[in-house]
């Protein structure tokens, strides 16, 4: 027998019909995840054509993009901003009441960012195919899964037969070995290996993050990892399940149970790439040597460790341009720069851990004159369960704001924007131009890194916050 | 005019990495239909802070109105999965993307709406961006780019894809011919997702 990848497995246990050199393969989607923002018009087209949605079983709806995230006493009271916003969100409740779909809405108790809620339903599981219209669907990856963001064409697909037409992608292995040196963490090392591997190192390929760093991840440091792939260009990115993998997803609303649990299980162990498999590409990552990590440019890959300099580039418009834009000086480091806002939040980071960590640094500290923090929580059940570890009194306390769940800052499209030419330092995933909001100027950097900004009013680097262990 | 052929001048957007979020702002994905997305298409590169056009933005210019074919720099497309992006720059009058590299998403996006992503080799490309305005012609059946000089290169595109945009051929119409081997699927599987 050849020894395959991980993705190899996932792969061909889902081809319904092969692909040829004509046609390519008919691919089976085990769930399909959907959002106000890129459905309406694909559920315009099977109204169009009279077509039922055929598997609303594996369909699990949610509101993210748009909903607002004002604190509110009641979900029911939240405000939605403008006439088109609430068009959206109102033609996602008719879509999912009409074609028979399981909706978590504006005042249900599970809703959340797409990213965050299918893992901690336990919807989200090891073998499967899953598919969102949202490029950052790779997040589900870490759990062994083979998930990706499509189109609304494709989502249209979905609905009507819970098949794609694909083609299939190459395979890349990151392998990451060494230790993760302390107050350095997962997003720093996805961040890392962008800049190094490049915002296109991944295009048409199946990233595998594989290695002894990867595996000491949890959970929820591994789906930082996955969610960023995307960044890299890759059309999904994955970890193969192991212990840590089946304890988190143990007892979980969507997990299976008892017996079929034990047999769920013994059916993942087996998801993992072969000794002596072939990848595409490999690129391998020493751990043991990374710094947190910030982007200077437009683009993730515009990347840095905290103290080093912005490095040079001689006679590159594109460069200099983005230079410009972020008001950078090449060949110095970005410590010290005054920041505007902070952005804690995101499906990057936006987990309980990533406001543990936020917290163990706001503790007993304030934010910043003239600073303006926010956090905002994945999902409502973050929200709660941060809420139960008093976290928010922290926040509080520091003068941060602590919002219901959504998307928010990340893509500004609910109101929650940066000001035109103001800092922000965002645990977020996209530092484009404009992407929170028009002229905003955005530095990506770990929950850490963000909170001790905030702190500090300017970009330090945060191991100074590190308590000395007890 | 037929639609297997597109002759237009090309407008150059020579950056590199242009994202979905670029091409389409945020701000306008709360639409619920395809149409009128090209009021948003670079709508923060062409217009200033007070709704004022960018007077050297290209698509500003007189001479670049009613082209069809962009030129864009390496990685185009990159970013968010958003299907507004080709919806825009197909309403905008657009008909084909050309670049060294395309991003998967969006380049899936646009075969499925009968916008052309062109990947060119550097020299092909490096001309093309040096020669804003130059008159192309790009053949949809013989897959092929062809320049001023009538010199021709030939584009990579799946022949699935390609099949479909000279037929018109409906995507999902193929997946639901597929039913039957999609039940067996499910049938046969060894477990249920
Ligand atoms: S948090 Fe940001 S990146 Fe994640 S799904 Fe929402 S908008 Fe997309």
């Amino acid at each position: 027998m050849t020894a395959t990848t991980l993705f190899d497995k996932i792969w061909s246990e889902h081809v319904v019909v092969p692909e040829t050199d004509d046609t390519p393969a008919v691919f089976y989607i085990d769930l399909h995840l959907i959002h106000e923002v890129t459905t309406p018009q694909a559920f315009s087209l099977l109204r169009e054509k009279g077509l039922p949605v055929r598997r609303p079983d594996l369909t699990l709806a949610t509101m993210d993009h748009s909903t607002p995230t004002t604190p509110v006493n009641s979900l029911k009271d939240l405000a939605i901003v403008g006439p088109n916003a609430e068009r959206q969100i109102l033609q996602m409740q008719n879509n999912c009441e009409d074609f028979g779909i399981d909706l978590l809405g504006f005042d249900s108790d599970s809703r959340g960012i797409v990213h965050v809620i299918g893992p901690e339903l336990g919807a989200t599981q090891p073998g499967k195919t899953i598919v969102c219209g949202d490029s950052h669907t790779s997040t589900h990856g870490a759990f062994g899964a083979f998930a990706f963001g499509i189109g609304t064409t494709e989502i249209g697909h979905v609905l009507a037969t819970q098949c794609l037409l694909q083609r299939k992608p190459k395979s890349l292995a990151i392998n990451v070995e060494g230790q993760i040196p302390d107050g350095v963490t997962a997003k720093d090392l996805i961040l890392a290996i962008i800049g190094q591997i490049g915002v296109n190192g991944g295009t048409g390929h199946v990233i595998e993050y594989r290695g002894s760093a990867i595996r000491q991840l949890d959970m929820e440091a591994r789906m930082t990892i996955c969610n960023m792939s995307i960044e890299a260009g890759a059309r999904a990115g994955m970890i193969a399940p192991d212990e840590v993998t089946f304890e988190y997803l143990k007892g979980r609303p969507r997990s299976p149970s008892g017996e079929e649990w034990d047999a769920a299980v013994e059916r993942w162990k087996a998801l993992k790439s072969d000794e002596g498999a072939v990848f595409d590409k490999e690129v391998t990552i020493d751990a043991s040597t990374l710094q947190p990590m910030v982007t200077f440019g437009t683009n993730p890959g515009m990347v840095v460790g905290i103290n080093e300099p912005v490095p040079e580039q001689a006679d590159d418009e594109n460069f200099d341009k983005a230079l410009r834009y972020m008001q950078v000086d090449a060949g110095k480091p970005l410590i010290d720069k005054a920041v505007d806002i902070v952005f804690v939040g995101s499906c990057t980071n936006s987990r309980l851990s990533d406001l543990e960590l936020t917290a163990s640094i706001l503790d007993g500290n304030k934010v910043a004159d003239g600073v303006r923090m926010m956090i905002v929580p994945g999902s409502q059940q973050v929200k709660q369960e941060a809420e139960a570890a008093g976290l928010d009194k922290i926040f509080e306390a520091a003068g941060a704001e602590w919002r219901e769940s959504g998307c928010s800052m990340c893509l500004g499209m609910n109101g929650d924007t940066v000001p035109s030419g103001q800092l922000s330092v965002s645990t977020s995933n996209r530092n484009f131009e404009g992407r929170q909001g028009i002229g905003a100027r955005t530095i990506l950097a770990s929950p850490a890194t963000a909170a001790a900004a905030a702190v500090a009013g300017k970009i330090v680097d945060p191991r100074i916050f590190l308590r000395s262990p007890v | 005019m037929s639609n297997k052929l597109i002759t237009s001048k090309t407008v150059v957007l020579p950056a590199k990495d242009i994202d979905t979020d670029q091409i389409i702002p945020a701000r306008f994905l709360t639409t619920t239909t395809r149409e009128g997305l090209g009021e948003g298409l670079f709508r923060d590169l062409r217009f200033g802070k007070d709704d004022e056009p960018v007077a050297d933005f290209p698509l500003n210019q007189p001479e670049t109105q009613g082209s069809q074919v962009l030129v864009g720099g390496n990685n185009f497309g990159c970013g968010s999965s958003r299907e507004h992006a080709p919806w825009a720059l197909l309403d905008y009058g657009f008909r084909a993307v050309i670049s060294t590299e395309i991003a998967d998403i969006f380049r899936n996006n646009s075969l499925k709406n009968g916008l052309l992503p062109i990947i060119v080799d550097e020299e092909t490309h490096a001309w093309l961006i040096a020669n804003p305005g130059a008159e192309v012609t790009v053949d949809i059946v013989a897959s092929t780019l062809t320049l001023p000089n009538g010199q021709s290169v030939t584009y990579p595109i799946d022949a699935f894809a390609r099949y479909c945009l000279i037929e018109g051929t409906d995507q999902l119409g193929f997946l639901q011919s597929h039913l039957e081997a999609i039940e067996g699927f499910e049938e046969r599987r060894t477990w249920t997702p």
